[in-house]
């Protein structure tokens, strides 16, 4: 304990000359990295965000869905035209796309998805702590000496959850609201409730709540657009500083594109784009030491369901930027879109395991041996080689 | 039905004020066990009765005293005397302070400790059948806490006539329908002629139709404009003490002999001769016992628990109870809950906004601010103990079931699914769905939740499914 105080004692002053006398880990003059991880809860449709236009059976499948407007990746993928900035960053050679990627969680539940991608566990149920939580844990002891856990939101994401100390930050502008809510209670009560489904289409139509069919947005939640950019100019800030924290885990909502998915997906991934660039800018001269990856809990069906949108599958993308990324290419053991392709005849099947990427991230950046990743980190691992060359 | 019979879900959302996580021990529905045994123990303890706040004359007494220090800064200001007491600070108002005491021993309190709160329910019901509203003035709203606590939870499950009398003798149902004003027209008060303000002073009916429309017989029941001026005669007198008052101590019931009016009086045919304040008790008394009081309470009841148009059947059984036992509502209760008529599976029955939020409060085993609770009751659009008249909040249907209140429904439901994501981080709303609703939950309900996109999304979905909004 004694020793511990000491070192509180020592980290105060530091703070204290301002950021005047060296961090421990930048003394030896290496790098002091920023990891941020975005978790996009809904299930992302990596089919829409990264289209494989030169597949041969892609317009088959996403027919319905209007084409064009996407910025070329290479000779197989595009990038949605709402990702201008990833795009401008793709050309700059910082970000880079895994496709036909998924956690091991191989069923359909969000709930079960999301506990599996941020537990870093192989089944659901294991809700007590995160992996990037558990990678702060694992760090050496001189990369120790100033990385703090960042969570951004009313509620710190599972993904960061645990024993080692997080900070908490959320814009004051954050509400608890739901855009999806009452398309999701439209379908409930007609389901069940007559009554209150007749009350509920009055509130929509005379404008008391917004409808699920309205752009509206909804109005500062964690799906909002304008929250996304919000949080992550507020993480970045905390990121930007001396003494600041340098792992965050940030969540956004509203990517469960059920229905009208071409309108709601462009807007959720504005928002996110806005976010990629508000990370870039308040971060500054230490974007070149940072490395955002944006994960979901799992993609969707490869074809477009009877609603113009599309519902739970597996294979989705993983997007990684920033200035530390060796960037601008597509990493991809394309499984293709043939019916017998598909996994389980309906979803991009997957061929890459997020934990490599996710590992290869951190060993990129820390000294952390493979064998703490493989048992520590992401329990259970081993056969999930950490990918090489993410970090420039 | 006999299957639902007892069904502990059913006793919880119908008689209950929901399924609580709160505290330790078994969870939900699964805590119950036994719902006939649960509920009848309620009826046998009673409801439960908060502690370590002031009592009325106390609260009364804290307000005139404000007033007096505002009365006589007013003074000193207008005379320009600068050595004159100062006007009192927002601080020293004892108002606000009182209100929120009362909301935390509520919904930190008597709201949540029962284990299905069917003794609660009952003190809602009858605050709500003999309502006072806070908006009055300073004294109904420092008192209007105290007049429940004092005048209705002692005897919820009691005799009715003493329920009665104890409400229309309390200092808050008084000053409500102004009785404590009112001045026989042959009284000596009124033979002294006008007031120091000048006006006239009289007879004011206020409460005594109240008590007639209201309280006991109900509208249409059969009696008369004289019937309601001679019992406004009978209970002239019934009043307030104030601090120049020697006959009784400051906020205190008083009997004022010199404001009763004089003589014998008839209501409803029979005669009741002078006895000063023992005419109006034997009045209420009747009252309590009338065969059109059992209709009305009766109705009400089987209407605020059962159904908007309640079985007949179940009715005639509570009417006939109340007679039978001469107006005992521990028995009046045991026939609600013993009736098959009553544990009907369809939920038909919304609930209302303080039903809705004491039931959000068990379910997330959260505990916000009362100023969070009081601004949710307000948007909702019932204000805890502030209803429009003395009729009281309705209690059907149509009048909860509208747009608005289903917008402000929903923003409320996102706030506890907000705090209850933030209390407890690892919440499943899944297994909450289970844990709430038993045997109630229905396949579309466990089906949305089970699809949410995130957590709060799911506890949101819960809190507005047709199980958590019906009863």
């Amino acid at each position: 304990m004694l020793n511990r105080r000491h070192l509180i004692a020592g980290l105060g002053a530091t703070a204290a000359f301002g950021g005047a006398i060296p961090a421990l880990a930048r003394a030896s003059g290496a790098r002091d990295p920023r990891l941020v991880v975005i978790v996009l809860r809904g299930a992302m449709d990596g089919l829409s965000a990264v289209p494989p236009v030169g597949d041969p059976d892609f317009s088959a499948l996403r027919g319905a869905f209007p084409q064009g407007g996407d910025v070329k990746l290479n000779a197989t993928f595009s990038l949605h035209p709402s990702l201008a900035n990833f795009a401008r960053q793709y050309q700059a050679g910082q970000a880079l796309v895994v496709h036909a990627v998924a956690s091991p969680y191989r069923d359909r539940s969000h709930f079960d998805g999301q506990d599996v991608l941020e537990s870093g566990m192989t089944a659901p149920g294991h809700t007590e702590s995160g992996w990037l939580n558990r990678a702060l844990l694992a760090l050496p002891g001189a990369q120790r000496a100033n990385p703090k856990g960042l969570g951004i939101g009313g509620v710190t994401p599972l993904i960061i959850r645990g024993q080692a100390p997080v900070l908490g930050w959320a814009p004051s502008s954050l509400k608890p609201a739901d855009a999806d809510l009452p398309g999701r209670l439209q379908m409930l009560y007609g389901e069940s409730d007559p009554m209150l489904a007749q009350t509920l289409k009055e509130a929509i139509d005379t404008g008391r709540i917004i409808g699920p069919n309205s752009m509206a947005g909804s109005y500062g939640g964690p799906g909002d657009p304008k929250t996304m950019e919000a949080m992550a100019q507020g993480a970045a800030k905390l990121l930007a500083q001396d003494d600041g924290p340098r792992i965050a885990a940030l969540a956004f909502e509203g990517w469960d594109t059920h229905a009208t998915e071409p309108q709601r997906l462009a807007r959720q991934l504005q928002g996110l784009d806005a976010a990629y660039a508000a990370f870039e800018t308040a971060l500054g001269p230490v974007w070149k030491d940072t490395a955002i990856l944006t994960v979901t809990e799992f993609g969707r069906t490869a074809a477009v369901n009877g609603t113009n949108g599309t519902d739970h599958g597996t294979a989705t993308v993983a997007l990684l930027t920033g200035g530390a990324v060796k960037g601008g290419r597509v990493i991809s053991d394309w499984p293709g879109l043939k019916p017998a392709q598909l996994y389980q005849n309906r979803d991009l099947a997957p061929t890459t395991d997020l934990r490599s990427v996710a590992k290869g991230l951190l060993a990129g950046f820390y000294d952390i041996p493979e064998s703490a990743l493989a048992k520590d980190v992401f329990p259970d691992s081993a056969t999930a080689k950490p990918m090489q060359g993410l970090i420039a | 039905m006999a299957q639902t019979l007892y069904d502990p879900a059913i006793a919880l959302s119908r008689f209950g004020l929901g399924a609580s996580e709160q505290g330790a021990g078994e969870q939900g529905v699964s805590a119950i066990g036994d719902a006939q045994a649960v509920l009848l123990s309620e009826i046998a303890q009673g409801p439960p009765q908060p502690q370590g706040l002031a009592a009325t004359p106390d609260l009364l007494a804290q307000v005139f005293a404000y007033q007096k220090e505002k009365r006589l800064a007013r003074q000193a200001a207008n005379a320009h005397d600068p050595n004159g007491p100062q006007k009192p600070g927002r601080d020293d108002n004892p108002v606000r302070p009182a209100v929120l005491a009362e909301m935390s021993a509520r919904f930190d309190g008597t709201v949540t400790s029962p284990v299905i709160g069917f003794n609660e329910r009952m003190t809602q019901f009858w605050a709500n059948h003999f309502a006072v509203s806070t908006k009055k003035n300073q004294e109904l709203a420092v008192s209007a806490g105290a007049f429940e606590r004092e005048a209705i939870r002692p005897h919820v499950f009691g005799r009715f006539s003493d329920l009665l009398l104890a409400v229309e003798t309390h200092p808050a149902m008084l000053l409500y329908l102004d009785n404590a004003t009112s001045i026989g027209p042959d009284s000596p008060a009124a033979s002294k002629g006008k007031s120091k303000d000048g006006a006239k002073r009289g007879l004011n009916e206020n409460l005594a139709r109240e008590i007639m429309e209201l309280h006991t017989l109900g509208v249409g029941s059969g009696y008369t404009q004289t019937d309601v001026t001679t019992f406004a005669k009978v209970i002239t007198g019934w009043s307030v003490a104030r601090d120049n008052d020697r006959a009784a101590a400051s906020g205190t019931f008083v009997f004022r002999a010199y404001a009763h009016e004089p003589g014998a009086q008839t209501i409803l045919g029979k005669r009741y001769a002078e006895g000063g304040m023992e005419q109006g008790k034997a009045v209420l008394l009747d009252l309590a016992r009338h065969p059109a009081t059992a209709q009305h309470i009766a109705t009400q009841l089987a209407r605020y628990f059962v159904a908007d148009d309640p079985p007949p059947e179940l009715v005639t059984h509570l009417r006939e109870t109340f007679i039978r036992t001469d107006g005992d509502l521990a028995e009046v209760s045991r026939a609600l809950i013993a009736s098959p008529e009553s544990w009907s599976p369809q939920r038909v029955k919304m609930r209302s906004p303080l039903e809705y939020c004491c039931a959000l409060i068990r379910a997330s085993g959260v505990s916000p601010k009362p100023q969070a609770i009081e601004a949710a009751l307000n948007a909702m659009g019932q204000p805890l103990w502030q209803p429009a008249g003395p009729n009281g909040f309705p209690d059907t249907v149509a009048a909860w079931n509208s747009p608005e209140g289903m917008a402000t429904r929903m923003d409320v439901a996102n706030s506890f699914a907000d705090m209850l994501a933030r209390r407890r981080p690892n919440a499943d709303a899944r297994a909450l769905a289970q844990s709430l609703f038993g045997s109630q939950l229905s396949d579309a309900t466990a089906t949305a939740v089970a699809r949410a996109e995130t957590q709060s999304q799911g506890l949101a979905l819960l809190f507005m499914s047709p199980e958590f909004m019906r009863r």
